[in-house]
Formats: structure tokens, sequence, C-alpha cells
């Protein structure tokens, strides 16, 4: 084989991978504008009048979680399935996003910390890298942490709506994902970064904990308070 | 900060007692430890603890790769200088093996994995070794060598039973003992791009050796390969674009000697263009230094 066709070979291998990432991105595009959607929905929950209505907020944005699960769908058309890896930096992003509001979202419902397998279920993908596109396991923690620090700030905005609950069961929730990360055995990369700013959170609704224990309005609505 | 200044004297007070609270906390927490979200968390560290012991292991076996691959590079330069040039070459064709038993343990750890998940991890030995085998191919042949070619030879088999999980992505083939891994074409052209530094270098130490005809076989050679760069130009991924750069230098270096020695081949008396040109790759080696 000559240099020239050694070459050429290798062009049109590189011009294909070429429309392979154009295709992907075109897709991605599409899902980052549903989870923008999702995110401005479910931001009202932050407003006083928001507040009463969760639950149909919650049911709106599993709505729109079917347009995720169709636009999933054609992404996993996109590229060889066994090449997940190698497009993966296109998608991750998004993924994390998604992985966010759907814990958002569950936890919102259920207060409960959403498992990765119903993650995979809410946005149409799989657990296993061997059964097809997956939700790689790191990525389901960095949405995870993303969610936390929303808690911070939603635990911040119910006490000015007059939910005097809702901090202490989120400090409680926090306080259990806290110990939950400790657990693992980070390395140097983006995931790890991500963690460091879960102390910060933390920190911020124990604070929030504290103001409302010592003014007793904890224990209006709660008998968990201390003392 | 200023803003926690601005508490004042509570503040001491305040944060001993979320200290102590906290600390409730913890124990509560501490009480249950096989709540859904810590067993959930435990399940997480294996994945990830398994997953970048994988990865470990690949770096490892990517650096002795590097080492190996390197090591018989500075083995062929000395074909420039000894009589018996297939003795080299066959000694570094058993170097070669050993280094290609170390990208079948890579496949071995791939097995089942998702080649393009840990390719960060063993790319820079995968290029080295291209640098080596594509080198080591051209000496014998004049030629380049071909992504199949390389692909070809790593192919390996496993006397020892493979496990029964083998739905093999790196290894599309039935037989499961039978292991193969495919160096990417990416990682082949940067090994390819590589290779030019390396016969530039020879190009410059074979004239030192008198050797008329290598130097012109390799300039043409090396233009060909600086075609078929310019051809893919940006197409390629980032890193093809930065050795390209290099790559123009090296060519210029090689074209420059040829010149010289069109040149002045026919004035200087032979032993007396040797002396000229070992001065010029001293000048040069340097220059690679620190690349």
């Amino acid at each position: 084989m000559s240099v020239t066709e050694m070459f050429t070979y290798i062009q049109g291998f590189l011009s294909a991978d070429q429309d392979v990432r154009e295709d992907i991105r075109k897709v991605v595009q599409v899902l980052e504008q549903t989870a923008r959607e999702i995110l401005t929905l479910l931001q009202s929950v932050h407003q006083p009048t928001g507040f009463k209505d969760i639950p149909s907020k919650c049911l709106k944005a599993r709505e729109l979680f079917s347009t995720v699960r169709t636009h999933m769908g054609e992404l996993k058309t996109k590229f060889p399935v066994e090449q997940y890896y190698r497009f993966h930096e296109h998608w991750r992003f998004v993924l994390q996003r998604l992985g966010f509001l759907a814990a958002f979202v569950v936890y919102l419902e259920s207060e409960s910390l959403v498992t990765r397998e119903e993650v995979a279920k809410i946005l149409g993908i799989e657990v296993d890298r061997e059964k097809g596109f997956h939700l790689d396991v790191e990525d389901y923690l960095a949405g995870v942490l993303i969610m936390a620090s929303e808690l911070s700030r939603l635990a911040v905005n119910s006490v000015t709506s007059g939910d005097y609950g809702r901090p202490l069961r989120i400090s409680n929730f926090i306080n259990e994902l806290d110990s939950g990360f400790r657990l693992l055995n980070l390395k140097n990369d983006p995931l790890r970064k991500r963690y460091d700013g879960l102390k910060y959170d933390v920190k911020k609704i124990e604070e929030v904990v504290y103001d409302l224990s010592i003014r007793g309005l904890a224990k209006e609505q709660e008998a968990g308070g201390d003392k | 900060m200023s803003k926690r200044e601005g508490e004042g004297c509570p503040r001491k007070r305040k944060t001993d007692v979320t200290q102590t609270q906290k600390n409730d906390q913890r124990e509560t927490s501490n009480i249950n430890p096989s709540s859904a979200v810590l067993s959930a968390f435990k399940v997480f560290q294996q994945e990830l603890d398994t997953k970048h012991d994988k990865y470990e292991r690949l770096v490892k076996l990517s650096r002795d790769i590097t080492i190996e691959s390197k090591r018989t590079i500075f083995l062929l330069h000395r074909v420039t200088s000894v009589p018996n040039v297939e003795e080299v070459l066959e000694e570094a064709d058993g170097k070669l093996d050993a280094v290609r038993q170390k990208i079948g343990q890579i496949a071995e750890e791939l097995r089942g994995e998702d080649l393009y998940q840990f390719h960060r991890a063993f790319t820079p030995g995968i290029q080295e070794y291209v640098e080596a085998v594509s080198f080591q191919h051209f000496i014998r042949h004049r030629t380049l060598i071909s992504l199949e070619e390389i692909n070809a030879r790593l192919v390996f088999m496993k006397g020892e039973k493979a496990e029964a999980k083998s739905d093999q992505v790196v290894t599309p083939c039935q037989d499961p003992a039978v292991l193969t891994f495919q160096v990417t074409p990416t990682d082949y052209l940067l090994g390819v791009a590589d290779l030019t530094g390396e016969l530039m270098r020879m190009c410059i130490t074979s004239v030192g050796n008198g050797d008329m005809d290598t130097p012109f076989q390799l300039g043409s050679f090396l233009r060909e390969v600086h075609d078929g760069f310019a051809f893919i130009g940006n197409t390629g991924p980032y890193e093809v674009s930065k050795k390209l750069h290099t790559l123009r230098q090296s060519l210029a270096k090689v074209e420059d000697a040829c010149y010289t020695l069109r040149v002045r081949g026919s004035e200087i008396p032979k032993h007396m263009l040797a002396d000229v040109f070992s001065s010029r790759a001293v000048l040069l080696d340097t220059d690679e230094g620190m690349g």
C-alpha cells in the first residue's frame, strides 16, 4: 500500500468520524433545549407561589421527560453502540444535567434519592454498558451533586416561603448523601472537583437549620428540633 | 468572608452549636449504615475502584511499552553504522515481540470493555509502538507500514481458558481464545508523525557514515508523508495539526541536507563531508531534546 493510499484511507476514516460527530451534536443540542425547559419549569419551586403546587410541576416535568426519551432514542441511532465512550464527551454534559433534573423531580415527589436505575428509566436508557446506551456511574453521581447544590438553595427559599420543616428534611438527606460520597475513593477528576463543592452545600443547609432552631421555628412544624 | 466577620460575636458560639448538631446527625446516619443510599454508594465505590484499578494497570503497561519501544528505536538507529543490518533488525524483532506481548496484556485487560473508555491510558504507548514498528519496517522495505499490517500482528492466541463472559467489543472474533488489538487510525497517524522525526535523525547520521543514497530516499519518503499529512490537514484531531509543524521542520532539515550533499558533494572529499554532517547532527540532536 502506497503512502498516498494509506493517507487517503485515513482521511476517509476521519471525515466519516466528523460526520458522526456532527450528527450527534445536532441531537445533543435538542436535548439541551429540552433540559433547559425542564429546568425553567422546576425553577419555579423556589418562588413562594410555586411552592404550593410542586406535584403539578413534577407532573409537567415528567411529561417533558418523554420528549427526552424520544431524543435519546434518536441519539442512539447516530453511532455504533459499542463506541459509546468514543463520543462520550459530546453528551456527557447534557446527560449530567438530565440526571440532575430527574433526581430533582424524584426528590420533590418522594424526598428520596433517585437510584441509577430510575434515572436510566426516566431518560429511556440502560444501566449496564453491555445492554446499549447507558448511564455512566460518574455521570449519575455528578447529576446527584448538582442536585445537592440545588437543594441547598431550596432550603433557603423554603424558609422564605414559610416552610420551616423542609430544611430539616433536606439537611438529613444531604447528610446521608455526604456520608455516601465519603465512601468513594475519587481520583483527581472532574467528579472529585464537583464533590469538593458538596461540603459548602452541607454547610449552607446546616446554617439554615441552625437559624431555625435557635429561633424555635423548627419545633413548630416538626418534633425533630434540638434541645 | 466579610459577611461572616460582620456577624461578629455570636459567630464563635454558632460554629460550636453547628458542630455538635452535625455530630448528632452523623450519629443518626451512622446508626443505620444499611440505608438504601449508603448501600447504593457501596456499589458505586466498588464500581469506581475496579475502573480506576484497571486504568492504572493500563497506564503501567503503556509506560512499559513506551520504554521498550524507545529502546528499540535507539537500537535501530545503529543500522547506519554497523555492517550487518540484518542482525540489528533481527534483534529489534525480538524486542518488538516483547512489546507485542505487553500489548497482548492490554488486549486482555480490555476484553469485554469499551476500547475508548480507557483509550487515554494507553495511547502514548501505542503511538510509540507504531513509531518503532514503522521505523523497522521502513529500514527493511523502504515503505510505509500500513495500519492493517500493524493490526495483523496484534492478534494473540491465548492458551488459557477464556472466561465465559466473552461478548467482546474489542475482539469481535468468535473464538474466545483469539484476542485482537486494534490500533486506531488516529494513534497510527500520530505514530507516523513521530516516525518522521526518527527518519530525519537517521538521514543526518547516515550522511555522517558516508552513505550517499539513504538521504535522498529518506527525502522523497518524507515528502510523501508530508503530502499525506497536508492532505488530511485540519480534518484530523488537534494533536495531528500540532505535529504537522514539527514534521515540516524535520522535512526542512532533510531537504537541507540533501541540498548540501548535491551542491557540495562534488567539491568536498568524502571523509571531510562526514565531518561537516556529524557536527550538524549534534546540533540537531540538541534541538530534538527540547521537543
